[in-house]
């Protein structure tokens, strides 16, 4: 068979935006091979990141992954606030502009929402419920990999071969071979796919850890809230990524195989792909919004020095949301015009979502109630949370109401309405997560004044970006469209709006500088316990060891650490005197890496149909799989005397 | 560590997974094999390739996912449930919202 991409196909050329990227991506490329060669510091680099099964390091990772995917998505961001700062520019070309789009919402989501929750679930979770990792360490590696891999091959579709320009839920029959033919879409499959494999494996990690290795003593109503937010998170992607594999599977062989599933013709049907796209894609949004109010959970009940209001009702409306999030996916083909009884049917289910969300929000509100509250940055993004949720959540109610919505579908009401959500509830309750645990992390806590300087622009840059977009709605802009006339009357409210986005690309900035400033002068963290936290990971040392727990706790009730505390104050703590013992731990590997790359390889020669490429990569991936089951020399003891020297250290610097 | 103790527990034969292995084999290829050689009419066809996909459910539980060994049954009981919720409302509710393609046509 004749290949159908040829080598010409492959680098694009002609745009000056993709000719710089180009050349950007070759010299930061050679930049960081001189600085790891000159520093002699590949040997480091693959013993102690690439090749690692720990936790906490494979959550330090999905951080740095995802911040940088938060950097080019807020590239595109601006790129599309650019185009529309006022009409008739000629910024992006059309074409141009709905590559960007596609790969500004595929990027945000699946490898900048995704990944940072990943990340405080790796970082935290073991240590908030005391264990020494999850639990499966080398399948925890294989997610991040296949997560970094696929991210990588939708990012090199921007330079090699073109992106995909069907929007992030690539409907067919646009995103079919008929209207889309380059291998553009194909990325988008393929990535989606290699991605998605590690984030069901995540799903089915952690809700095994969270069941299975609780500390002694440790009940699920013991659970600190983020925990269980995991827990009802895992069990959400469990039940919804296998659905956008299949999805993703079928548009694939419709466009690879010849195969109808989606198409226009010969018994295809295109509305078949957006059910099935949003059955994955609704419990999407969930997964993405409740580790957040989990974060938001624990940052209120610590910097209002209260326990948390409303426990029980906190964790029934998880699991509710849970549990709802599969009954109301119609609502995002409202216009589809399934009927009036399947259409009234998720109307009700939507409204019915949010009851459990409020009575979160006035949880989070009553637990501030009469508290002792600090303003530090965590409490604050928690604080801008409220109110913009709430927002959002309104909004959102508007939007299920069925015949309402034919109004204000694929407006930029609707635009506004889910960056809302995404940016007040997700990113901000990363944001708090991120700079709440950062000690945990490394050992040293954020810089305060650059943070409120962030903090204060995003908030401010949100607002202005998005409010005026909710009237943009009202007055006829459409989603999606790259450029407008002067007679439309949008100009003013989108240059607002544009200046908005620029706000938050300065706010990035101070947080990068934050970062960056942190590192060198930031406030070390020398007792393990800088915010006086409740749960148990602010027991251990920061960073924590390897192995986290020397002797695993024993713990009665919530709030373990706190009590452990109170306890000390009060004097009558006893510390029980326990023998330490070898400590079983699992080796590194460089199968999940090179396994990754063997994914990222088929995934790459599929996209342009060269079978050949793809059959080495999936042999690749066999024998990887193969070669593991045969080995059984997989993990190893920590001497007693290196736990000794290990803790000795740590403490002794105390 | 806690999942290495399990290792110990029963995971089944080798001869229970080639059963489960070709009985999944033949549950997918047998409807394959209907559809490309037309051999129902279409109302026949859908329901048999229905059952097939009930059965081979039922298959993997039974022969990959150890359904039956577990010391403590009630997660497992918890997730079919779930499972089985789930499903219905996949399958169940895509043929309802679908309905309207026969309506419009």
């Amino acid at each position: 068979m004749e290949p159908k991409f040829k080598i010409s196909h492959f680098f694009i050329h002609g745009d000056p935006l993709i000719l710089g990227a180009d050349v950007s991506i070759g010299i930061a490329t050679v930049m960081i091979i001189f600085v790891l060669t000159y520093f002699k510091k590949w040997k480091w680099l693959w013993k102690e990141w690439l090749t690692t099964v720990d936790h906490k390091k494979i959550g330090i990772m999905y951080v740095i992954a995802a911040l940088l995917m938060l950097f080019r998505g807020g590239v595109d961001a601006l790129l599309m606030r650019t185009q529309l700062a006022l009409p008739n520019l000629k910024v992006l070309l059309s074409e141009h502009y709905n590559e960007i789009f596609t790969t500004h919402g595929t990027i945000m989501i699946l490898f900048m929402a995704m990944p940072l929750i990943f990340a405080m679930m790796n970082i935290v979770i073991p240590l908030q419920i005391g264990a020494r990792d999850v639990a499966y360490p080398f399948l925890n590696a294989i997610s991040f990999w296949l997560f970094f891999f696929g991210a990588m091959l939708l990012n090199l579709s921007f330079v090699i071969g073109g992106s995909p320009n069907a929007g992030w839920v690539g409907y067919p029959p646009l995103s079919e071979l008929q209207f889309n033919p380059g291998p553009g879409e194909n990325f988008y499959v393929l990535a989606i796919q290699i991605s998605g494999i590690g984030s069901l494996a995540t799903g089915i990690n952690f809700l095994v850890t969270i069941l299975k290795m609780r500390t002694k003593g440790m009940r699920l109503m013991d659970m600190p809230l983020f925990t269980w937010s995991v827990l009802a998170t895992s069990i959400l992607i469990i039940a919804a990524f296998p659905v956008i594999t299949v999805t993703m599977l079928l548009l694939f062989l419709d466009r690879f195989a010849g195969a109808h599933f989606f198409t226009m013709t010969h018994g295809g049907d295109p509305m078949m792909y957006i059910n099935l796209f949003w059955i994955w894609g609704h419990p999407e949004v969930y997964i993405v919004i409740l580790p957040a109010f989990g974060i938001f959970s624990e940052v209120t009940s610590v910097f209002s020095k209260k326990v948390t209001f409303g426990y029980t009702s906190m964790v029934v409306s998880m699991m509710l949301i849970s549990f709802y999030a599969y009954f109301t996916w119609v609502h995002h083909f409202f216009t589809m015009g399934a009927g009036a009884g399947v259409n009234t049917f998720f109307a009700v289910s939507t409204m019915i979502i949010a009851i459990p969300t409020g009575v979160k929000v006035f949880n989070w509100l009553l637990t501030m109630y009469q508290g002792r509250i600090r303003l530090t940055e965590p409490m604050l993004w928690t604080i801008a949370f409220i109110p913009c949720f709430a927002i959002g959540g309104a909004t959102g109610v508007m939007l299920s109401i069925a015949p309402a919505d034919y109004q204000y579908h694929n407006s930029y009401f609707l635009i506004a309405h889910f960056h809302q959500v995404l940016i007040g509830g997700t990113v901000f309750g990363m944001f708090a997560g991120l700079t709440y645990w950062w000690p945990k992390m490394f050992g040293f806590k954020l810089n305060e004044t650059l943070g409120r300087w962030a903090f204060w622009l995003w908030n401010i840059g949100f607002y202005a970006c998005f409010m005026p977009q909710y009237a943009l709605g009202f007055m006829g802009m459409t989603r999606r469209i790259y450029t407008y006339g002067w007679d439309m009357g949008w100009a003013p409210l989108n240059l607002i709006s544009s200046i908005g986005a620029v706000i938050m690309g300065i706010a990035f900035l101070f947080q990068v500088w934050e970062i960056a400033y942190s590192v060198k002068y930031g406030e070390r963290d020398t007792t393990g316990d800088p915010w006086d936290g409740h749960t148990l990971e602010w027991s251990l040392p920061s960073p924590a060891p390897k192995y986290n727990f020397a002797v695993l706790p024993e713990v009665h009730g919530r709030d373990a650490w706190w009590k452990t505390k109170e306890a000390k104050e009060r004097g009558d703590y006893e510390e029980k005197k326990q023998e330490l013992e070898p400590i079983h731990y699992p080796k590194n590997s460089g199968i999940p890496f090179i396994l990754s790359v063997f994914f990222f390889i088929a995934g790459f020669g599929f996209t342009f149909e060269w079978v050949w490429m793809g059959a080495l990569g999936l042999l690749g991936v066999a024998i990887c799989l193969i070669v593991r089951s045969f080995q059984y020399d997989t993990d190893y003891y920590i001497s007693v005397d290196e736990i000794k020297e290990t803790e000795a250290a740590l403490r002794g610097e105390v | 560590m806690k999942h290495i103790e399990s290792r110990q527990a029963s995971h089944g034969s080798t001869t229970s997974y080639i059963i489960g292995f070709v009985l999944s084999i033949l549950l997918t290829i047998l409807p394959l094999w209907l559809v490309v050689n037309h051999v129902l009419n279409r109302t026949a066809l859908i329901v048999t390739i229905m059952i097939m996909a009930a059965l081979q459910f039922l298959i993997q539980l039974l022969f990959f996912m150890h359904i039956r060994e577990s010391e403590k049954p009630r997660y497992n009981v918890l997730a079919i449930i779930l499972g089985i919720v789930f499903v219905i409302t996949i399958v169940g509710g895509s043929a309802w919202i679908m309905t309207f393609n026969s309506q419009v046509q």
